[in-house]
């Protein structure tokens, strides 16, 4: 036995994936199976799950009800959509002068510049949403600041009335998943040759079309790393929008979490989760075939 | 890319995301230091009892439930790390060097969890455990007292299983270009195999496997979705505890937290700097 483990290269690798492999069935390939199973069944009074075949939870989702035609849920999913595209759109456009900045610097400079953009990934996920709420309540920090500034310039102000709501929100989305897109962004742009530059300038080409034609398109694996790192749990999460949205803004996730433990309605929320896992994969998927990068989105 | 002259724009552009990116930090620092209970308005320095201005630190001291949830926090991530660290590292080398059936579904299957948003896993396994302990506890008619329940094992189980694809994934990134000559010379020179992995390969694999299980220690301290479906009684972390707080008063003793949890960490960090420095 042991004789044939030694010369038998196959068996070897095979030994070496067989715990992964147990613990991904276990925990990944056997909850979405029934999660799925699930989503098909229907819920009795005491909210325990039946399982039958039906569509019943899906069509609900998409708008079409017993008494007709509601797009509630069918809102929320592509609010989720939404907010996940403003997200990552406004994360790219502040990540990348940052990292740019960050390339650009003396070297030696570069890794404290790196270590800064990390240090607040290190508190936690929970207590950095706590500090925007510190910030963006209506006695805050952000209102006392402003207040202070109005005050000094003679000018009447306002209080801002951020928090709880949509924007509260989405500053919450940009700020928890920001050091996500300049890490990624600044690896591709540290790899670019300098001579790449010296031949476009050698070209005639000036600054803006060097950077249109040269810089942007070598550092598109970064920015599509970055964008799925953002994308996908932005689209899932219900934190965020808890603690900063109040009751004003319901996501996928807040839609899931609630049927699973307030409304006690699992087929209809296992339906969601399914619809939410559905729509993160045919962005990657399309996402990636798009920029053609699937190898670089492997490797991180 | 090489050091050129900045644009100054691009220097007050990044000094502002660095403002937006450490602003909420500082308030939280700050308003660690609060006289005021409730904590909305700084209403001064906190001037109170033996500790002084560092009072809301000493009652986080005192409080029983923020210390048993830094001891689950603690327990859950350190034995999450360890198992995913071992059986990741065993499917990076099996990914990277070796050729086995099934190994382009294995390779799918692995990196699944990465795209798959948090709460799709989380619910999965809810279900998943509710259905499996729901069927044991009628199976063998067990007393309220003896059922099976949600708690640290479950959490435990399911922090082993979102980490084993980060592992994996970092420890290949090192296996790249690994020169399988060095192993071989070593077999030719009289070591067994389990010589071979000590003296040759984790010496040369050990940096990725490190910087996998840092990876792994990290994800699990700071996770909160995952956490919370697969927790139940007596195994809250300190995510969930602090989310929980979140929805009642919040007093300073939460900055005071937040605030050490940021200095033990950038030890940590330091510590383990100086540690590659050495090296």
């Amino acid at each position: 036995m042991i004789q044939q483990i030694r010369e038998n290269r196959r068996l070897q690798g095979l030994l070496l994936i067989l715990p992964a492999m147990f613990v991904m069935v276990m925990l990944l390939v056997i909850p979405l199976t029934l999660t799925v199973i699930t989503s098909f069944g229907q819920r009795d009074a005491d909210g325990n799950v039946i399982y039958t075949f039906t569509l019943e939870n899906y069509w609900r989702l998409l708008g079409f009800t017993e008494q007709g035609w509601d797009d509630l849920y069918l809102r929320i999913l592509l609010r989720s959509l939404w907010l996940a595209v403003q997200t990552t759109v406004i994360v790219i456009l502040m990540a990348y002068p940052l990292a740019y900045f960050i390339a650009r610097s003396p070297e030696k400079r570069r890794n404290f510049l790196l270590f800064l953009v990390l240090v607040p990934l290190w508190t936690n996920f929970v207590i950095r949403i706590y500090a925007w709420v510190m910030i963006l309540r209506s006695q805050g920090v952000l209102n006392s600041t402003l207040g202070a500034i109005a005050g000094l310039l003679n000018v009447p102000f306002q209080p801002l009335d951020l928090y709880p709501s949509q924007t509260a929100v989405l500053i919450g989305m940009v700020y928890e998943f920001l050091p996500f897109m300049i890490l990624p962004i600044y690896t591709s742009l540290e790899k670019i040759e300098p001579s790449l530059y010296e031949a476009a300038a050698d070209l005639y080409a000036n600054a803006f079309r060097t950077f249109w034609r040269v810089t942007v398109p070598l550092s598109m694996p970064g920015i599509v790393a970055g964008t799925i790192l953002t994308f996908i749990p932005v689209i899932g999460t219900f934190v965020v929008s808890d603690i900063l949205g109040g009751r004003q803004v319901i996501l996928v996730g807040n839609l899931v979490q609630r049927q699973f433990l307030d409304a006690r309605n699992p087929p209809f929320g296992a339906a969601a989760s399914i619809i939410l896992l559905v729509m993160t994969l045919v962005f990657t998927l399309y996402y990636t075939r798009r920029f053609g990068l699937r190898e670089e989105i492997a490797a991180g | 890319m090489s050091a050129k002259k900045q644009s100054p724009w691009l220097a007050l552009i990044s000094i502002l995301v660095y403002f937006f990116l450490y602003a909420p930090i500082i308030v939280l620092i700050i308003f660690s230091f609060n006289a005021s209970r409730t904590n909305v308005v700084f209403e001064g320095v906190v001037n109170q009892g033996p500790c002084g201005p560092f009072y809301w630190y000493c009652e986080l001291f005192r409080n029983r439930s923020v210390m048993d949830a830094t001891r689950n926090t603690l327990i859950i991530a350190f034995t999450s790390t360890v198992v995913s660290t071992i059986i990741g590292t065993m499917a990076a080398l099996a990914l990277q060097r070796y050729d086995f059936f099934g190994k382009k579904v294995s390779e799918t299957t692995l990196y699944f969890p990465i795209v798959t948003p948090e709460i799709v896993m989380g619910i999965g396994i809810l279900v998943f455990f509710s259905a499996v302990f729901g069927w044991i506890n009628t199976a063998l008619a067990l007393a309220p007292s003896q059922r099976l329940t949600m708690g640290l094992g479950t959490v435990i189980v399911s922090h082993i299983a979102f980490s084993i694809p980060f592992v994996t994934l970092v420890v290949r990134a090192r296996l790249h270009g690994f020169d399988d000559r060095l192993e071989e010379a070593a077999m030719d020179l009289g070591a067994d195999e389990f010589t071979t992995f000590r003296k040759i390969t984790l010496p040369l694999i050990a940096p990725g496997v490190l910087a996998g299980a840092m990876l792994a220690f990290t994800l699990s301290l700071d996770d909160f979705i995952i956490t919370f479906f697969t927790t139940g009684p007596g195994a809250t972390t300190l995510p969930i505890y602090v989310y929980g707080l979140l929805r009642r008063i919040v007093t300073p003793e939460l900055n005071a937290l937040s605030t050490i949890w940021v200095f033990v960490v950038l030890i940590v960090v330091a510590i383990s700097q100086w540690f590659q420095r050495r090296e």
